[in-house]
């Protein structure tokens, strides 16, 4: 036990115990809590900095314990892990806050807070994970702490969509663990590994394991929302605002999309899956899914269903970089997994102020917001047009290189599907930004609340002005060498190689 | 002090509270928490000893077999005699504050027995694990069976007194059943020692009457399906108490001499065909055992199915006790199934029983609100259920994953299937529950407080439960002492 | 007579003559032991199973015990049903003592 792996565990830590502690906590002792929140968030952000630094000078981290004979947990840190690490912590801090703020006065907030903790542990697990097997502990861990959360209003409505959840991810999570002890069986805990670690069964075992990828993408798939396994996503909107934020845009479909990149590159290898043939039907799968997200965006009126739809589209283009063979495919997915979460989020951070502030939960009530609340539309249209791809915003990067890859891997079809995708979003976002800003604002309404100074409360719009400036950064800067792009390029090279 | 001072105390601590407790009812709970203490020493000592020096024996008195009683602790009967520990202390601290609720003179009768008849099923228990002779072993079954039947009927109404009187019937005719096996062994081997046994069984038709009666009774009293009927109401109808010790570990009792028998005394007899048979019979109460659970309309009716469906994991290890390894991975995978279970098990009907305590009901159906009364109880249930359903990291999972693993190396994917489909039955069952448990009361439901530490215990098994599989290496380890693996 | 005392015991349905079958069945497996004591053809018999019956019968006398005092009162309960007078004091213990067995 050294330095480097106490690092790694206390980047798991740090969300873990404050949760626990927090479970414990009165429901009155509000200042405690939240001062506790932030202490775990601000904590794994300077260690995750720190993982940063340290594997920018090269060092490498890794910790194991066995916990069953022949079975190691194994957490360790690699371009591909800090990628989503570093991605949700920044996203947990400012999502914190925003909770915090969103959920003022209203009851069951440690219990609420404790599990929100525990998610962001097993996101954080998931991207830490070694091998497989861990991988799947904390994958399970993801589904069982988000339930309560996705419950968390207690309404009808709220257990029903609750139980579509947990329906949907305890199936893709069986079908996962079946795959995962396939796999083990075949060929032991099945370390993460730069291009694949089944080299020794290509030749031997093919059928297995095209089988396999079948399995893992069906049990991985449910949370990606990858079309006909997206079903449980609109439903599991009636979380609170930050949960469907943080959980639900970024969270929980990313640790899917996350998986199936771990998947096809450090378990396969994106060259034996290409040879297996694999690929292609992924590939049309998250072509499919593109389309058919996009279009069911159009029809839905309510504001957070939309933006839910929006989200089965926009995750199946990391998925569809992943399936695309060669480097600038790969660059573009893995980097729209950091893209798409800066944009989901600010847009879910939107949504739930217009609902907090105003009571708005529909498009057509969205007539002239921008008036009332002109810091959040600013940052919702920021957001907004980055998803359309709007240069020089953080949308338009990812799908440029999507669409490069694409053409270089040969497979034109998919420029098509990028461009329409792309249009639908400008069918679906354009209209909400025209009402924003240019509609006349309603007499009354719905229910206002009046937070003094701010057009909302403080910490209801730090948080979105902060993602939106991060998108603003992600896109101008992507050729910085301190840019999502930059690292995405390193991992690719690595995975491609020379 | 030797191994053997240990084993004594754990077989005479329970045993001398017990007598105690029945001569001076006033001091139940003062012996229930000093044999506590004694069995606690012990059972921590004997756990250092068996990994430090393997396997420890005893001959009671200095007579040897075949006429002496000897004590064998080897790492199986010290992960059990620790587990009966553990559950048994939980469920005293849950019990004193269950039993004081009302102060009528029922309550008080109740009161004055149930601390003895705790302590002499402990007794029996303890005994069962560290005897190693088949008439022993049926003895203390038999010990075991009445003060088992007695707690059932403890409750005195008469569903209960039914229910206990079928249990008995249940188990008497068993152990019978059981008896003439033995009779027969001794009759072929002149020796009822599991070792001596195992050296002088010559596969045959006697032999093989024996160990079907053995086998028979054994698995009526181990309630595998398609003899589980007793179980149900028996468990559904005690006390919340009564029905945590029942389910945890007296069912476990009879599986741990099928054990036993099978993998010590007869192991000639571990033939593919009888391996399939069990693995089928483990199979159909799973599947079984989780739809009626997924029927019932009483919480502890739900949970005692669901006990009839976590027995049939343990028989599901017979048929994949064939790996290369010896079948260490199943053995390990069905004992840690076996613990995490128990303490699940413990902690669902404890919390049951605080359930019960608040609403004065355990209809499923009008258990809303719930979680707001009793959020540490609905919590315990709700951590007890990710054991059960076997999500990570529970030990319920390392179990699942260990049997799952065999299981596919072996080629027997009926078996990962069906594993596959209980998890999802449990998942579906606990489910129910939880939704239900989670929905906002109707205003104005009036309910009666629970005394927090019966709460806490609930919860602390269920954590027990849940971090289990953590330990898992550790268990293993455990196990390997005094197991025929390399 | 094992094979009497499981046939009657799963046909009867009165609750003493089930108590009775048990008691039969018991008997027939004490008998199995005392004929395999005699069995092994020695001069003397093998006085293992003599041990074994003796300790089998005191457990088989606390089991009647027990059953008998559990069947005593689920009729005291049914005849209160049927009756429905006030006073039916429980009888007494529930039978649990042979702690000194084995």
């Amino acid at each position: 036990m050294n330095v480097l792996s106490l690092t790694l565990l206390g980047v798991l830590f740090s969300s873990l115990l404050t949760g626990l502690i927090i479970f414990f906590l009165k429901e009155e002792s509000h200042r405690l809590r939240t001062w506790l929140n932030l202490l775990g968030a601000g904590l794994k952000l300077v260690l995750v900095v720190a993982l940063l630094r340290g594997i920018y000078l090269g060092k490498t981290y890794a910790w194991s314990f066995e916990f069953l004979p022949g079975l190691p947990l194994a957490l360790g840190a690699d371009a591909n892990s800090m990628l989503f690490v570093t991605l949700s912590t920044v996203l947990w801090f400012w999502t914190t806050l925003y909770a915090v703020g969103y959920l003022e006065d209203s009851p069951h907030r440690s219990r609420f807070f404790g599990f929100f903790s525990l998610c962001v542990t097993a996101t954080t697990g998931i991207a830490l994970s070694a091998n497989l097997v861990t991988f799947l502990i904390f994958y399970e861990l993801l589904t069982v702490s988000t339930y309560p959360l996705v419950v968390h209003r207690g309404t009808a409505k709220a257990l029903q969509g609750g139980r579509v959840y947990l329906t949907y991810t305890l199936l893709g999570g069986a079908i996962l663990l079946l795959a995962v002890a396939w796999l083990y069986s075949l060929a032991g805990p099945v370390p993460f590994k730069e291009r694949g670690a089944i080299e020794g069964l290509m030749v031997s075992h093919r059928r297995e394991l095209q089988w396999l990828f079948l399995l893992f993408m069906a049990g991985i798939g449910v949370k990606a929302a990858i079309v006909p396994l997206h079903g449980w996503l609109p439903r599991a909107m009636v979380a609170p605002a930050p949960v469907s934020s943080l959980l639900h845009a970024v969270a929980v479909v990313k640790a899917g999309a996350f998986g199936i990149v771990r998947i096809v590159y450090d378990v396969y290898g994106a060259e034996n899956a290409a040879e297996l043939g694999v690929l292609p039907p992924l590939a049309i799968a998250a072509s499919v899914t593109i389309v058919y997200g996009s279009v069911c965006a159009l029809f839905q009126d309510e504001l957070k269903k939309r933006l839910a739809f929006s989200t089965v589209s926009q995750v199946s283009y990391i998925v569809l970089g992943t399936a695309i063979l060669g480097p600038l495919a790969a660059i573009g997915g893995l980097v729209h997994l950091v893209h798409q979460g800066l944009l989901k989020i600010t847009l879910f951070f939107g949504a739930g102020n217009y609902a907090e502030t105003l009571g708005i939960h529909r498009v057509s009530e969205m007539n002239g917001v921008g008036r009332r609340l002109p810091l959040t539309t600013a940052a919702f249209t920021v957001a907004a047009l980055g998803m359309i791809g709007v240069p020089p915003l953080a949308g338009y990067v990812s799908k440029w290189y999507l669409s490069k890859g694409a053409v270089t891997a040969g497979d034109h079809w998919v420029t098509v599907v990028l461009a329409a995708s792309s249009l639908l979003n400008a069918a679906y976002f354009l209209p909400i930004l025209y009402r924003a800003w240019f509609l006349p604002p309603p007499e009354k309404w719905p229910a206002e609340h009046s937070f003094g100074r701010w057009e909302t409360h403080w910490m209801l719009l730090a948080a979105p002005l902060v993602t939106a400036a991060l998108v603003i950064w992600a896109g101008v800067f992507a050729e910085s060498a301190f840019s999502p792009l930059a690292w995405v390029k390193l991992i690719a090279a690595r995975e491609y190689g020379p | 002090m030797t191994p053997a001072w240990f084993m004594g105390g754990l077989i005479l601590g329970p045993l001398v509270a017990a007598a105690l407790a029945f001569t001076f009812p006033k001091r139940g709970r003062g012996m229930a928490c000093a044999a506590a203490g004694v069995v606690g020493i012990a059972v921590t000592a004997l756990i250092r000893a068996v990994l430090g020096g393997g396997v420890s024996s005893h001959r009671v008195s200095g007579w040897g077999a075949p006429l002496g009683i000897d004590l064998r602790a080897d790492g199986l009967a010290v992960l059990l005699l620790a587990l009966t520990a553990l559950i048994a202390v939980a469920v005293t601290g849950y019990a004193a504050p269950y039993l004081r609720a009302t102060d009528s003179p029922e309550a008080r009768h109740r009161e004055r027995y149930f601390w003895p008849l705790l302590l002499f099923l402990w007794t029996a228990l303890n005994a069962l694990f560290l005897t190693r002779d088949l008439f022993n072993l049926y003895v203390a079954l038999e010990l075991l069976g009445f003060a088992a039947v007695a707690l059932v009927a403890l409750e005195g109404k008469g569903d209960a007194l039914r229910a206990a009187l079928r249990y008995l019937f249940v188990s008497l005719s068993a152990s019978l059943f059981y008896l003439l096996g033995v009779a027969l062994v001794y009759g072929q081997c002149a020796t009822v020692d599991l070792a001596l046994v195992a050296g002088r069984a010559q596969p045959g038709p006697a032999l093989t009457v024996a160990l079907a009666l053995m086998t028979g009774g054994l698995i009526a009293k181990a309630a595998l399906f398609p003899l589980h009927f007793w179980l149900p109401p028996a468990h559904a109808n005690a006390p919340a108490p009564v029905s945590a010790l029942l389910s945890a570990l007296v069912v476990k009792g009879a599986f741990y001499l099928l054990l036993r028998l099978w993998f010590e005394a007869l192991p000639v007899f571990h033939t593919p065909a009888a391996a399939r048979l069990f693995g089928m019979l483990g199979a159909a109460a799973i599947l079984w055992g989780s739809i009626n659970a997924l029927t019932q309309s009483r919480l502890k009716l739900l949970i005692a199915y669901s006990t009839v469906a976590q027995l049939g994991y343990l028989f599901l290890m017979f048929s994949l006790m064939t790996g290369r390894d010896g079948g260490f991975g199943a053995w390990c995978g069905a004992l840690l199934l076996l613990g995490a279970r128990a303490c699940a098990k413990t902690a669902m009907f404890l919390a049951a029983g605080n359930i019960l305590r608040a609403a004065g009901h355990d209809r499923i159906n009008d258990l809303a609100g719930i979680a707001q009364v009793l959020p540490v109880s609905a919590f315990a249930l709700g951590l007890a259920g990710v054991s059960l359903v076997g999500l990570p990291p529970s030990g319920g999972f390392a179990g699942k994953w260990l049997l799952l693993s065999a299981g596919l190396r072996e080629g027997q994917w009926w078996g990962g299937a069906v594993i596959l489909v209980g998890s999802l039955l449990a998942a579906a069952y606990i489910m129910r529950v939880m939704t239900r448990a989670f929905t906002p009361a109707a205003p104005g439901t009036a309910v009666r407080p629970v005394p927090p530490i019966m709460e806490w215990t609930a919860l602390a098994l269920a954590l027990v439960a849940v971090g289990m599989g953590l330990a898992g290496s550790w268990l293993a380890e455990l196990l390997r002492v005094g197991g025929p693996w390399p | 007579m094992f094979a009497i005392g499981f046939y009657s015991l799963v046909v009867q349905t009165h609750l003493l003559r089930r108590i009775m079958a048990l008691n039969v069945m018991g008997s027939g497996v004490f008998l199995a032991f005392l004929a395999l004591a005699l069995k092994a053809a020695a001069p003397m018999p093998d006085p293992v199973p003599h041990a074994m019956v003796l300790t089998g019968i005191v457990v088989a006398v606390c089991a009647t015990g027990l059953a008998l005092a559990l069947a005593d009162r689920v009729q005291a309960l049914e005849a209160k049903e049927e009756t429905p007078a006030p006073e039916t004091p429980p009888p007494g213990a529930t039978g649990s003592e042979p702690e000194d067995v084995g």
